[in-house]
């Protein structure tokens, strides 16, 4: 059934589908190790945030937090913020979008259309201006609702109730499962619900690793684990460059056809890399790993064309996850 | 056994402003121990008191983390490279601003 009552209900649903010139190949008899990717990019605004937003509106509502005609308040560097947008607009919220001002253009382009108001933070280094500008709008408003995504446990269970069991049911063969690793709701709801059904099934985090200019703290006390986080979902986590992130993106594109945004990219790393370990071993394998946003509003980076040094280069700097 | 140790912006005070140096040890424990000898203070500031990786330190060899691989005590191999990182939330607004909101949240 591809019928829906709403764009609301065409949340989720997306397609699993094999990667077979990437998988690397097998001699003859041997196990075989296949690669899967997970298309969030289709779902409602084009990105696996529309499950979270969704889902953390909908818990709020059902608090009483939310009532028709509130502000949302959220703290985003682009997708959440574009998934809240609709679906505030759809349900009847207002939504104020706090971000960093290093994202890029289309995201801002698309956040405007929704209907969202943004206030910009600095890129990072000034973090010190960021962190004023957030207390300051709290505390003017307290009446806005923030629904935090960081913290909010919606964001995981939207995964625990509809990828997990998405991806069960598609592919009860799975092994692995990499994603990405930001608020870190996708894997920790995806993980516990296929780690409750299968233990074994490993569950692989790629965070991307930025140049100094993004991270920019002044001490190691700054840092930050978002609330979600529970390591003892995972069993192995990796830290992905932008010079990988960017050939594997390219690399999706050239030999499946897949265009994908550059956190995909260090998605696909961590999977080729856990993917040829198990080759190796001659271990089956069948790995699954999560496309959290196609290409389009990363385009005016310039980072898919030209040598990969030079794409790099347009990365610097940015926030490309 | 030489590994070569990348170190961030924020620990460089500690190694004369060197953004890559060079250790040895057979596991991460050994390597920080080795390390603190030519770049004193170093270590005091990933491990706690209690004798653990800081919370908001990360420590990577060869762009994997250790937490996964043993902690203090994951194994190295000669040409290793090792990444220490402060923890940060990937894609996320300044952290230290989200820090700041999740407060007002509490």
């Amino acid at each position: 059934m591809a019928r829906f009552e709403s764009l609301l209900d065409a949340c989720g649903g997306t397609p699993l589908v094999g990667l077979p010139r990437l998988s690397p190949a097998a001699t003859p008899g041997a196990p075989q190790v296949r690669l899967w990717a997970k298309l969030e990019d289709r779902n409602p605004t084009g990105s696996v945030k529309d499950r979270a937003a969704l889902w953390m509106v909908r818990a709020a509502e059902e608090a009483g937090r939310l009532r028709p005609g509130d502000t949302i308040l959220e703290p985003t560097s682009g997708n959440t913020g574009i998934s809240l947008a609709m679906v505030a607009k759809l349900r009847g919220y207002r939504l104020v979008c706090v971000m960093p001002e290093n994202v890029s253009a289309e995201r801002v382009q698309l956040l405007r259309m929704y209907g969202a108001e943004i206030i910009f933070s600095p890129a990072a280094g000034g973090s010190n201006m960021a962190v004023s500008r957030a207390k300051q709008i709290s505390a003017e408003h307290p009446d806005w609702v923030m629904l935090f995504q960081y913290g909010n446990e919606a964001n995981a269970r939207a995964h625990y109730e509809t990828t997990g069991p998405e991806l069960l049911r598609d592919l009860p063969t799975i092994t692995h499962f990499v994603a990405g690793l930001g608020t870190t709701g996708t894997l920790m709801g995806t993980g516990r619900y296929l780690r409750e059904k299968n233990p074994e099934i490993e569950i692989i985090a790629a965070e991307p690793r930025y140049g100094e200019l993004v991270y920019g703290l002044r001490n190691i006390d700054e840092g930050y684990v978002p609330e979600l986080y529970d390591a003892t979902v995972l069993t192995r986590r990796f830290s992905v460059g932008t010079q990988d992130a960017v050939l594997r993106t390219r690399q999706l594109v050239e030999t499946e056809g897949l265009f994908v945004g550059f956190s995909t990219g260090a998605v696909a790393h961590a999977a080729l890399a856990v993917a040829h370990e198990a080759l190796k071993a001659g271990r089956r394998a069948d790995v699954a790993f999560l496309v959290a946003d196609a290409g389009w509003k990363y385009l005016s980076t310039g980072a898919y064309g030209g040598t990969l040094s030079e794409a790099e280069e347009a990365l610097e700097g940015q926030l490309w996850a | 056994m030489a590994i070569e140790v990348r170190i961030p912006t924020i620990l460089r005070q500690y190694t004369g402003g060197a953004k890559v140096v060079e250790g040895t040890g057979d596991t991460i424990a050994d390597l920080l121990t080795n390390l603190d000898a030519s770049h004193s203070g170093l270590r005091a500031r990933l491990i706690t008191d209690e004798g653990a990786l800081h919370r908001f330190v990360n420590v990577y060899i060869n762009d994997e983390d250790v937490r996964f691989l043993g902690a203090l005590d994951a194994k190295l191999n000669d040409g290793d490279t090792v990444t220490i990182l402060p923890a940060v939330a990937g894609g996320a607004l300044a952290f230290a601003a989200v820090e700041a909101l999740a407060d007002n949240l509490r």
